[in-house]
């Protein structure tokens, strides 16, 4: 498989969220505004390409049978590097997240790509599986988030995008739990429907 | 002090649930929920696991992370914990009561990935509970992801006895279902 699959079946073929069905917390739980979707894709996103390139360099040192330990050490450095930086950084987008930056540990994309992928590949390869996934992941969430923020609050990114339409009445389900089970459940159905047709 | 506890037990359990409010421990919740018995076993599984990674995690915290001011650590010493707590648990299960692991078994090592475990340790942590709360809340708190995971694999169970469009079917009308019952606990938002 050349160097471009590699990176375009993670947006594709294999999207964690929609086609392998992992991570599937944080894409539910952060995705009430666009924003806050955009921002959990990219901290996520940073973690897994930094995972992956540092799993791969390590590879033949990593002994087999603790590996897992291994990965999720390496894992953890980064999650925690991610948490300070965004602390310091963006602090209101950092408050908003809360529990789910510390979680990205046990977000099972990246977890997977280390065992499945990176343990058994090169470093230039790896980086792309990492970014190639992690663009999947970034995109589903702002997907999800959009949707739900659109319906749910009237606004896109915190723009007001029913100007046209002043009588518009938010949906309140759209923001609150039972509305991301629904929106990814419904989404996730339409994308079957669209592949099972097309081919 | 008791009023506390309670207040943290049933809200743990029904107002901000794990699973269906909190979105914490999806991937069992969805892989783990096709019979009533394998969702009981992951569940009894995970009340174990939960409330002694609380009392784990807690002494971690207290005597290591808040002394000598590394909180900033927490994620990766709290993984560590779980980690080791899970295998260890295995082992000696393994070895002293060897239905129970045969029951558990399977379950037992995916427990480390499941971000339940970790999220009641950090929430531990960022409300600040003493040991007699963290306890409660991490026991409570499992028992809302069992009692979750068993009424939604009750519903699965019923579901494959119905006609679905076939795009719908599998996870998609799973998540709708797990949708309409995160529903009816957002009732009980206002209980306390």
């Amino acid at each position: 498989m050349n160097g471009s699959k590699v990176f375009w079946r993670g947006i594709f073929g294999e999207n964690p969220i929609f086609r392998l069905l992992l991570g599937m917390c944080p894409a539910l739980a952060v995705s009430i505004a666009a924003n806050q979707g955009l921002g959990m894709g990219l901290a996520a996103t940073a973690v897994l390409v930094a995972s992956n390139i540092l799993i791969s360099l390590l590879r033949s040192v990593i002994p087999d049978k603790i590996r897992i330990p291994c990965f999720i050490v390496v894992i953890a450095t980064f999650v925690t590097m991610v948490d300070l930086i965004m602390a310091a950084f963006v602090p209101a987008l950092h408050e908003v997240l809360g529990i789910f930056i510390p979680l990205i540990v046990v977000n099972c994309i990246i977890l997977q790509r280390a065992e499945a992928f990176a343990s058994k590949n090169g470093v230039w390869r790896s980086t792309l599986d990492g970014l190639g996934m992690g663009a999947g992941f970034t995109l589903a969430l702002v997907l999800v988030s959009s949707i739900r923020e659109i319906f749910g609050s009237g606004t896109l990114f915190g723009l007001d995008i029913f100007w046209f339409w002043q009588s518009f009445e938010p949906m309140r389900i759209m923001v609150s739990p039972p509305g991301a089970f629904i929106v990814l459940g419904l989404l996730i159905g339409l994308i079957n429907f669209l592949s099972v047709r097309k081919a | 002090m008791m009023e506390q506890i309670v207040i943290i037990f049933f809200s743990a359990i029904l107002i901000n649930n794990f699973v269906l409010i909190r979105f914490l421990g999806i991937c069992p919740f969805l892989g783990i929920s096709q019979k009533i018995e394998t969702a009981v076993g992951m569940s009894l599984a995970v009340v174990f696991v939960m409330t002694v990674a609380s009392l784990a995690t807690w002494i971690a915290q207290t005597y290591l992370l808040l002394p000598y001011d590394l909180v900033y650590l927490r994620t990766i010493v709290f993984i560590l914990v779980i980690a080791v707590l899970v295998q260890f648990v295995e082992m000696v299960m393994q070895k002293s009561s060897p239905t129970l692991y045969q029951a558990l078994g399977v379950y037992l090592p995916l427990i480390t990935t499941n971000c339940a475990v970790l999220g009641v340790t950090i929430l531990n942590l960022n409300e600040g509970y003493g040991l007699v709360e963290a306890l409660v809340h991490g026991f409570a708190a499992a028992v809302g992801f069992g009692l979750a995971i068993v009424i939604f694999a009750g519903m699965r169970e019923r579901l494959e006895l119905a006609e679905i469009p076939e795009a719908l079917q599998g996870v998609p009308i799973a998540l709708i279902i797990a949708g309409l019952l995160s529903i009816s606990f957002f009732g009980f938002q206002g209980l306390l």
